[in-house]
Formats: C-alpha cells, sequence, structure tokens
C-alpha cells in the first residue's frame, strides 16, 4: 500500500524526524491560507498523487505569495497529471500540499527497504540526493552505500560507525542523520514497511538536516495489525475495478490491450498474459481468481472483466487442481446468461473434473470456444478478436 | 528416490482442525498415507479423519515420532507455527498459508539459518514425489512418477509443467513449490543441489517469475554445479513494473527482477528456457534427448 506525501510528512513529525512546515489544501481558498498561516517568503505547491516524478509533470510549483499560493493551487487542482509513472491516463489531482520553502544547500539520499534476499533490513544512503535513484545504482553503484541490520539483533551502533565512516560530510550533519536512521528505522520496524525513502534529504544553509520527501510502502500482508496505516489508503488513487476484484477475493490488474483474461493462479495468470503476447495478441488485464473459486466468484471475474470497454475478447485458462472444473464451467454458463457476453469466448478447462466441466460447455447453449491447451486457446482468442472486427 | 519427501516421511499437520487443513490432509493422507497427526492448541486429545491431535507440537512429536509438518494456520499466526516446528527440530517443515507479514518471516528466517529444519513456503502448493507421499495441495492425479524433478515459485503453473511431463511421459521425481513471497525457507539453489545428486532425477525443470533475484541466483549455480539438463521458464514477460502480479514477491521494483534479465541469465548458464508456457514438458523432452 502507499499512502501521500502529506500523510508520511505528518508520521514523520509525529516522530520527530524533521520536515518543513506544511498544511494540506483541496481548494484554492485553503491553499491561500495555508500560505498565510505558514508566513514565509516562499512556499512549495505540490500535487498529492500517488506517483514519482511530479516535479517534471508540473505537479510542483513556487509561490511567492498568498495570491499566487491561490492562484496555482487553482490551476493545479482538478489538472491531470502525467508522469513516468502513471502512465497515459494520468493522475486526477484532488489536494495540494503547501510546504514553507527551504534554502537547500545539499541534497542527500536515504531509504530503509527490506532486503528479501538476506532478510535484513537495508539502511542505504547515497550524497547523490535529488536525482532519479535508480540510474544512479546502474551508472554508479558506489556512491550508494548500504549496511544491512539483523532485525533480531536490532540496529546497534556499531554498523552506523560502519555506514558513518564511509559518509564524507561533517561531523554536524552525520550527528544529525544517525537520529534520523535510528528513528526511522523504529518506525519501519513497528509499522511493517516494505519501503522508506526520502529522496532528497536535504541539508538547509543553516545547517538543519530536512526531509523533503517521503515515499512510503507498507506491506499489505500486515495491514490487519496496522489500522492506523491502513486508515490513510485513498481509494480515488487506486483502479476502482482493482479495489472492487479484492473485495471479491480476485486479484485484478488493469493492462492496456483487449484480451480479457481470467485464469486461477497468479502464475499461470502471468504466463496466460505471456502466451497472448506470443501469438500476436495483448492482454487486457491479470486476473487470478484464486485457488478455491466459486460461481459468484467467476461471476464477479467476468463482470469486471467486462467493465473493460477495451476488452474485444475474453480467455479462461483453468488448470483445476483444488478448484472443480464442472464448477468453473457452471460459472461461465451462469455469468454468459446473466451478463450477455458480446465478444468471442475461448475456454480451456484441464485437471479436477475435466470432463464433467466440458460436457457442461458442450451441452450450453452459449457460443464458447474450447481450447485444447493454453497455447490453443492463446490462438483461437487472438484469431477470434482479428475476425470480429 | 526423489527428494525432501519419500516413504519414511511421517507427516503432521498444524493447523489440522481449520476447514483447509483437514480437507488437505485428508486428500494427502489419502493419495499417500504418509500422515501420522495433527496439532490444534486446545484440541489434543481429540481425533480428526483417523488421526490424533495433540496441543503443541513437542508432544505430537514425541507420540508419534513425525518428521515432517504442513502448515495450514491463519496468517497472523503462522510465523509462530513454523517457529514452533523448528524448535522442535520437525526436518521438513512445509508452509502452504499465504499472507504472512513480512516482518514474521524475518526472524523465521534467521532462525532457520541456525537449526537443521528445512522450510518449504511459505505461500507455496507444497511438495509431491509422485506415488510416495504428497505433502500440500496440488492435485494429486497429474503426476506420474518418473525423471524430472519440478521447482517453482508458481502454484497452478507447477500443475501445467507437471502434466505436461506427465503427457510426454517424461513423469516426475519430485516436484516442489517453493512459495511466491519475498522470503522464502528454500530457494532454487538448495533445490537444484539436490536433485543434482539426486539418482532418481535426470533432468529438471525450474519454472520462475519476476521479481527478486533468486533466478538469477540459480543461473550462476547451474553455470558451476549443474550437469543434468535444465529446462527454464520465467513468468510475466509482459508484467508492468512496479505492479504486485499477485504474489507478493511478484513485482518489478526500481527495474529490476524483470522477466528478460532473467531469462538471459539462464540462458548464458545453459538452460533451455522455454517462451511459451505451453511448450516445457517438449523443451524438456527435447534437452533430454539431446544430452543421449
Amino acid at each position: 500500500m502507499n499512502i501521500h506525501e502529506y500523510q508520511a510528512k505528518r508520521i514523520f513529525r509525529s516522530h520527530q524526524v524533521p520536515v518543513p512546515e506544511g498544511y494540506l489544501a483541496r481548494s484554492p481558498v485553503e491553499a491561500e491560507f495555508a500560505f498565510r498561516r505558514l508566513n514565509v517568503p516562499v512556499a512549495v505547491v505540490k500535487a498529492q498523487v500517488h506517483a514519482g516524478g511530479r516535479g517534471k509533470a508540473g505537479g510542483v510549483k513556487l509561490a511567492n505569495s498568498p495570491e499566487a499560493c491561490r492562484a496555482i493551487a487553482d490551476t493545479m487542482l482538478g489538472m491531470t497529471l502525467r508522469t513516468h509513472q502513471t502512465g497515459e491516463d494520468g493522475k486526477l489531482v484532488r489536494k495540494v500540499y503547501i510546504e514553507a520553502g527551504s534554502d537547500i544547500a545539499k541534497e542527500y539520499y536515504l531509504a530503509l527497504l527490506v532486503d528479501r534476499e538476506t532478510a535484513n533490513i537495508a539502511v542505504m544512503f547515497s550524497l547523490a540526493g535529488g536525482m532519479d535513484i535508480e540510474e544512479v545504482a546502474s551508472k554508479t553503484p558506489e556512491k550508494i552505500i548500504t549496511v544491512r541490520v539483523d532485525p533480531t539483533i536490532g540496529l546497534h551502533d556499531f554498523l552506523l560507525r560502519e555506514l558513518l565512516f564511509r559518509i564524507d560530510i561533517p561531523q554536524e550533519e552525520k550527528k544529525q542523520l544517525k537520529a534520523i536512521i535510528q528513528k526511522l528505522y523504529s518506525l519501519f520496524q513497528k509499522h511493517d514497511f516494505s519501503l522508506l525513502e526520502i529522496n532528497p534529504l536535504v541539508v538547509t544553509k543553516d545547517g538543519k538536516m530536512l526531509a523533503l520527501d517521503g515515499k512510503m510502502n507498507f506491506d499489505d500482508n500486515a495491514l490487519f495489525r496496522q489500522k492506523e496505516i491502513d486508515a490513510l489508503r485513498d481509494f480515488d488513487e487506486e483502479d476502482m475495478r482493482e479495489v472492487e476484484a479484492s473485495k471479491h477475493g480476485l486479484s485484478y490488474i488493469g493492462l492496456d490491450g483487449s484480451i480479457g483474461c481470467m485464469v486461477n493462479g497468479a502464475g499461470l495468470a502471468m504466463s496466460t498474459m505471456d502466451i497472448i503476447k506470443v501469438y500476436g495478441g495483448e492482454p487486457a488485464n491479470f486476473l487470478d481468481v484464486g485457488g478455491g473459486a466459486n460461481e459468484d466468484q467467476v461471476k464477479n471475474a467476468f463482470r469486471i472483466i467486462l467493465q473493460d470497454k477495451k476488452v474485444e475478447g475474453i480467455f479462461v485458462n483453468i488448470f483445476g487442481g483444488i478448484m472443480r472444473c464442472d464448477v468453473i464451467a457452471k460459472g461461465i454458463i451462469h455469468s454468459g446468461e446473466e451478463l450477455g457476453v458480446k465478444v468471442p469466448l475461448v475456454v480451456r478447462l484441464e485437471g479436477t473434473n475435466v470432463q464433467e466441466g466440458k460436457a457442461i460447455l458442450a451441452k450450453s447453449n452459449l457460443d464458447i470456444i474450447s481450447a485444447e491447451d493454453m497455447a490453443d486457446g492463446a490462438r483461437k482468442v487472438v484469431e477470434a478478436v482479428k475476425q470480429a472486427k | 528416490m526423489g527428494i525432501l519427501v519419500g516413504k519414511d516421511t511421517r507427516v503432521i499437520t498444524q493447523g489440522i482442525t481449520g476447514k483447509s487443513g483437514l480437507f488437505h490432509t485428508k486428500l494427502s493422507h489419502e493419495y499417500a498415507p504418509r500422515f501420522v497427526g495433527g496439532v490444534t492448541p486446545g484440541k489434543g486429545g481429540e481425533e480428526v479423519a483417523g488421526l490424533p491431535v495433540f496441543d503443541t507440537v513437542r508432544e505430537a512429536k514425541e507420540k508419534t515420532g513425525c518428521n515432517a509438518s504442513m502448515i495450514f494456520v491463519p496468517p497472523p499466526v503462522a510465523a509462530d507455527a513454523i517457529l514452533e516446528a523448528i524448535h522442535c527440530g520437525i526436518e521438513l517443515i512445509v508452509c502452504i498459508t499465504e499472507g504472512i507479514p513480512v516482518m514474521d518471516m524475518i526472524p523465521v528466517k534467521k532462525a532457520l539459518d541456525r537449526s537443521r529444519s528445512r522450510l518449504i513456503g511459505p505461500n507455496c502448493p507444497g511438495v509431491i514425489t509422485p506415488g510416495s507421499c504428497k505433502i500440500g495441495i496440488m492435485p494429486g492425479h497429474v503426476h506420474r512418477s518418473g525423471k524430472v524433478g519440478i521447482i517453482s515459485r508458481s502454484g497452478t503453473l507447477t500443475y501445467e509443467a507437471v502434466n505436461q511431463t506427465s503427457l510426454v511421459g517424461l513423469g516426475q521425481s519430485t516436484c516442489v513449490g517453493i512459495g511466491g513471497d519475498p522470503i522464502i525457507g528454500t530457494n532454487f539453489v538448495d533445490l537444484l543441489e539436490m536433485f543434482e545428486q539426486d539418482p532418481q532425477t535426470e533432468a529438471i525443470v525450474m519454472i520462475g517469475e519476476i521479481g527478486g533475484d533468486a533466478e538469477i541466483k540459480a543461473a550462476a549455480f547451474i553455470k558451476a554445479n549443474v550437469r543434468k539438463p535444465v529446462c527454464g521458464f520465467i513468468a510475466g514477460v509482459t508484467a508492468p513494473k512496479g505492479k504486485r502480479m499477485g504474489h507478493a514477491g511478484a513485482i518489478i521494483s526500481g527495474g529490476k527482477g524483470t522477466a528478460q534479465e532473467k531469462i538471459e541469465a539462464l540462458q548464458a548458464a545453459g538452460v533451455t528456457v522455454s517462451r511459451s508456457p505451453a511448450e516445457i514438458g517438449k523443451t524438456m523432452a527435447k534437452a533430454l534427448l539431446r544430452k543421449i
């Protein structure tokens, strides 16, 4: 789960991680008030959307008066921000964050993340702050200094020394950095983070270290015990179909293609997308109905796939293990009858009770193209979509 | 032969009285009668599916001499169940549970490093040596005893590979679903080593997916240590960046862990990579023929 910058900064503030003063605004008037309340010569107006690269897309602007702040907020609110992370559709700006401008002397990078290979928490620091860290990591990996913390032992001073002695910054900054890392580490553990990134972590001209941005990702599997974090979830920022799918126990991700997929199992769902591509089609979605789907779930899956207007054909690919093919077959028929599937529908069934499943499909009045295996199914759905055009 | 499980495996189910725990214990026990009991705290002394229930793993081990455990307890308490099994010295722990917080798995991983226990999973279909022992949720009937060792991060995609190797007449020595989570007990490398040593296994199929770098490490290991033919498949060539594709571990983050990167590493290590998930069986058969 992701949260907004303003929410991340609230969390920082309540844990004594220094951040610039700032206020959230949902309207131009609120933005003007925020500026007056800050009582500073320059404020930064920042669009609050779940995406990086806002600056380049016009989602971060400087204001030097309450009126200017109001005018900037007026243009920004309601605009659709397209950054390299939002894709073509972009993200609608519903909120802006008005923050006191900082006199920046230096920009650093600081992040904590779960290192899955070693089962540790990695603390990463770089003097090359403010830049695209992925680029820094691939071109000049030596500029990123990493220490790995075993959480069963804890973040001890020796680890911090290992990090700090490798960094060429003034003593006064090291002291502040050490305190910030300690606070972030305990925050990270306490709230089940998977990533906590500050880029840039700045030093102001008067020598103060501040978190100028804050990116926080949380472990979805731990939200059951992180009620405060879960409450920060902003459904406006999520794909409604994904949200609806998850309510029905389905895992759905919308894509740009025209062939809707319904599959059981994440690995099989991903490779179904892949094989559609092999035969010259483009998948419209990833959809995993899960291990023990029932008729209702199948129906909901169809409904979600059909809501996507780009869908010109559907490929159902089921390898029944625990899930029985006859149950799936009944679900397909009932959905077809109720929802009126008007696009070509290709079904491949394999596994438990496959004969019963195929018999049920054969008896129905629905126009179902049956496939022998997943390659056959992918080929048939791509062809059927071409012919229907 | 095969690896990990066989005729001498004595299995208990942690969470045996739960709905899925009981259902899959019955199916697995019907497939091959290797189950000797189960554990549900507070239900010790009862009997389900003809198997005795104990309050603790310690008691179950003392009374049954079990050497393996299948875990079906809910995510918030699953790490605790794995730790209990490690604490009692259970040699093989298979955790089916999906949705365990990563922060809970870190101490589990550390405890495993200090123990003699091996964990398969979590969030996996389990382990099967066809005809001899099944611990998990995979459909037993698609398996045939044979010569291909299968290692996979996915569930149904594994069944796909199993079915294909059965259809081309190769069969399987042992199939292991290692799980789709970011932190798992046993990785490709451990199992590649075991399959390389196993006399029944003549060839290996490894099925990976996007996210992490386990397949890259596997490729390096294969290049240096594996002489048996290996056929690979990586799911997620078309997966978008930054999106979690169902499995908690299947996510391309920071431009790392793409399918393409993994396919190239495997090919460079001499692995025959099947571009289509429908060709895994045939690709394996061809690779084996070449070897002869």
